[in-house]
């Protein structure tokens, strides 16, 4: 015993300093800089002036990261024959290739809109709609004299860069280490951001309770799976795993245990049927600011995530978890779309549509996967990435209006008191109706050349039936988007009806960015598919 | 099989000292109960009210805890790195240095706000 200790502590330990190539992960470190010297200026500047320098340094942020994305997309090498462009990076711990860098592209757009939501403060008359202090109890004096004194958590910028930071790594996580710690990166700036509404704080802070635990339990299963995998294949890296289960290297029972329970931690954050139970409570309390970044951001990050594991690491093993995911995306799209017609609360029912159109989204996943050189073939991957970025933008447009209808208690979120909005502002209700359409695919919007692209992958996937049960989704979800259209143009007010608050520039460019992503998307499609297929697939 | 033998002879150990200690305890030790002792014990710190009744309890506990991990996690860090420091050079230098920068730069903002003060 003593004699290997010895020559354990005897033997001259040779360590190599780590090559990182900065120059290919910059943005990353960017985002995460600048939510750092957040936390400082929290600490530091004096408390009238913190609203602006945080909301002028997360814009900025985000934007410089966004231009570095770009610049580091315009010298990525070829790989693999011309079929992928990028690297690995940071030791195997990052991929950075082409779908990679599009994903980042598609986060930091949002969440550039998404930070423009977040400093709103005509609606709240002078505040942000996040609680002046998160510790007081709802109800109590010290709540009151918060109100009162006017107090702001401008922690909300530094917190949401860092999961802006966290959705970035996640998809780009080249093992299942880093993968894990990416996803804890995201999770929890999102679970306290949850709980800090200023208004209906005990819906605010259930949701974040809700968030808290069960996306813990997802990530303690995603946690399992991930051992389970190691367990089977030796390695946490991706291109190790796809390795071990192409050599055939042991038993299945191990290696299929690992991705079912590795999916229910990504399904989970997808918002996918069975797991997506915690998704319309939380994206009712959660400041809907918060519910529309969200929504947009983090199903980007997930699905990124999501593609890259199972087509990279699981692609040897595809016709195991292919039936899977068959009925994963199926109960999706029937949970989703049949929920969505009982709804009667605005962001729930956008919830719901969520849910559904993750289902449309694994419907895309489920097809195509390899690329051929020099053909224009639409892959599941392309099409998947141009899906995320058109529907981000919708989603976030849709949740954007959502702020701005109110009453005296604040947002105005039932929809019996969104009758007859198109009689008081016609233009609102106009521009909510077009992201209604394009949730529901209408040709000329965004929506519809998204289906096409994932239904044309799916098709010729060979998942025919799995289209079928889409198409007859998206006629059943038709009902209530036009329900929503009739309601708010051909109804009459109950009562005095809703007001619509004028709010500040920041929310107008928002809606405006929606709006016109969902225009452009769908009327000259061809650039973004032609980036989205440039970007190529995978490095291995 | 003989490299395990140590692991089960502490094994051994460790439970014979806990069985040992709880038994003689409850033989020979006084039982004088007072409210404090039927309490619920969490760590030292008051009990938590409970939730019907409403109330804050003092996070100031939780803040030291917390700031005692996140000390203990990075010497975990200082120490592989101090021992390895000869053969990686310039390159672990900045990045320990960074890795420090970051932890304190949250320490920072506990004591700007006031988490350092016990009252």
């Amino acid at each position: 015993m003593i004699a290997v200790h010895g020559s354990v502590l005897a033997q001259e330990i040779e360590i190599e300093s780590p090559n990182i190539a900065y120059s290919a992960i910059y943005p990353i470190l960017i985002v995460f800089g600048v939510a750092l010297v957040g936390v400082l200026v929290e600490a530091f500047a004096p408390r009238p002036r913190r609203y602006v320098v945080q909301t002028v340094l997360a814009a900025a942020g985000l934007g410089l990261a966004f231009v570095g994305t770009v610049l580091v997309a315009g010298d990525l090498p070829e790989t693999q024959n011309g079929l992928a462009r990028g690297g690995i990076e940071a030791e195997g711990a990052l991929a950075v290739d082409g779908p990679t860098l599009f994903i980042w592209g598609a986060i930091l757009l949002l969440s550039f809109f998404s930070v423009l939501l977040f400093a709103e403060r005509r609606l709240e008359s002078g505040v942000t709609a996040f609680a002046g202090q998160a510790a007081a109890l709802p109800g109590t004096e010290a709540e009151r004299e918060a109100s009162t004194r006017g107090l702001e958590h401008t922690e909300v910028f530094p917190l949401m860069l860092f999961a802006v930071g966290g959705m970035m790594l996640f998809p780009a996580s080249n093992d299942l280490l880093t993968m894990f710690v990416a996803l804890e990166v995201l999770s929890f700036p999102l679970y306290l951001l949850c709980g800090l509404a200023r208004r209906r704080r005990l819906l605010s802070q259930e949701a974040a309770v809700k968030y808290f635990l069960l996306g813990a339990f997802a990530s303690g299963f995603f946690l399992y799976g991930i051992a389970l995998v190691y367990g089977y294949a030796g390695t946490v890296t991706l291109a190790g795993i796809d390795g071990a289960i192409t050599n055939r290297v042991g038993g299945d029972g191990l290696l299929l245990a690992g991705i079912g329970l590795m999916a229910v931690g990504l399904l989970f954050k997808i918002g996918a049927a069975p797991f997506h139970a915690w998704t319309p409570d939380v994206y009712q309390g959660a400041p809907t600011a918060v519910t529309g970044f969200m929504a947009a951001c983090t199903k980007v990050a997930a699905f990124g995530a999501l593609l890259r594991v199972f087509y990279v690491a699981f692609g040897g093993a595809q016709w195991n978890w292919m039936p899977m995911m068959w009925i994963v995306a199926a109960l999706t799209m029937g949970v989703g779309c049949v929920l969505t017609l009982t709804q009667t609360d605005v962001k729930r029912m956008l919830a719901y549509s969520s849910i559904a159109h993750a289902g449309f989204l694994l419907t895309g996943f489920v097809g195509v996967q390899a690329a051929t050189r020099d053909s224009d073939d639409m892959t599941s991957l392309v099409a998947v990435m141009f899906y995320l970025l058109a529907y981000g933008f919708t989603t976030l447009g849709a949740f954007a209006v959502v702020t701005v209808v109110r009453d005296s208690s604040g947002e105005a979120t039932h929809l019996s008191r969104w009758a007859g909005l198109g009689k008081q502002s016609p233009v609102l209700a106009g521009v909510f109706a077009l992201f209604m359409l394009a949730f529901l695919g209408l040709p000329a919007t965004s929506g519809f050349m998204a289906k096409w692209a994932v239904f044309t992958s799916a098709w010729a996937g060979d998942a025919q039936l799995l289209v079928i049960i889409a198409v007859l989704a998206s006629v059943i979800t038709a009902f209530v988007y036009i329900r929503v259209i009739v309601l708010m143009f051909f109804a009459d007010p109950v009562g005095e009806g809703p007001t619509v608050a004028m709010p500040s520039v920041l929310t107008v460019v928002t809606i405006a960015a929606g709006v016109v992503v969902t225009v452009a998307l769908g009327v000259a499609p061809q650039p973004v598919l032609d980036l989205a297929h440039q970007a190529g697939e995978f490095v291995r | 099989m003989d490299l395990y033998l140590p692991i089960l002879g502490l094994a051994v150990l460790g439970a014979g000292f806990a069985v040992v200690t709880i038994v003689t305890s409850a033989l020979v030790g006084p039982k004088r109960y007072n409210r404090a002792k039927l309490d619920s014990y969490e760590c030292g710190i008051e009990p938590t009210p409970q939730p019907a009744g409403g109330g804050r309890f003092p996070v100031k506990y939780y803040i030291t805890a917390m700031m005692f991990i996140v000390f203990d996690i990075e010497i975990v860090f200082l120490f592989p790195w101090a021992v390895a420091f000869d053969s990686m050079g310039i390159f672990a230098l900045v990045e320990m240095v960074l890795f420090i920068a970051t932890v304190f730069l949250a320490y920072a903002y506990v004591w700007r706000r006031g988490g350092l003060e016990w009252d």
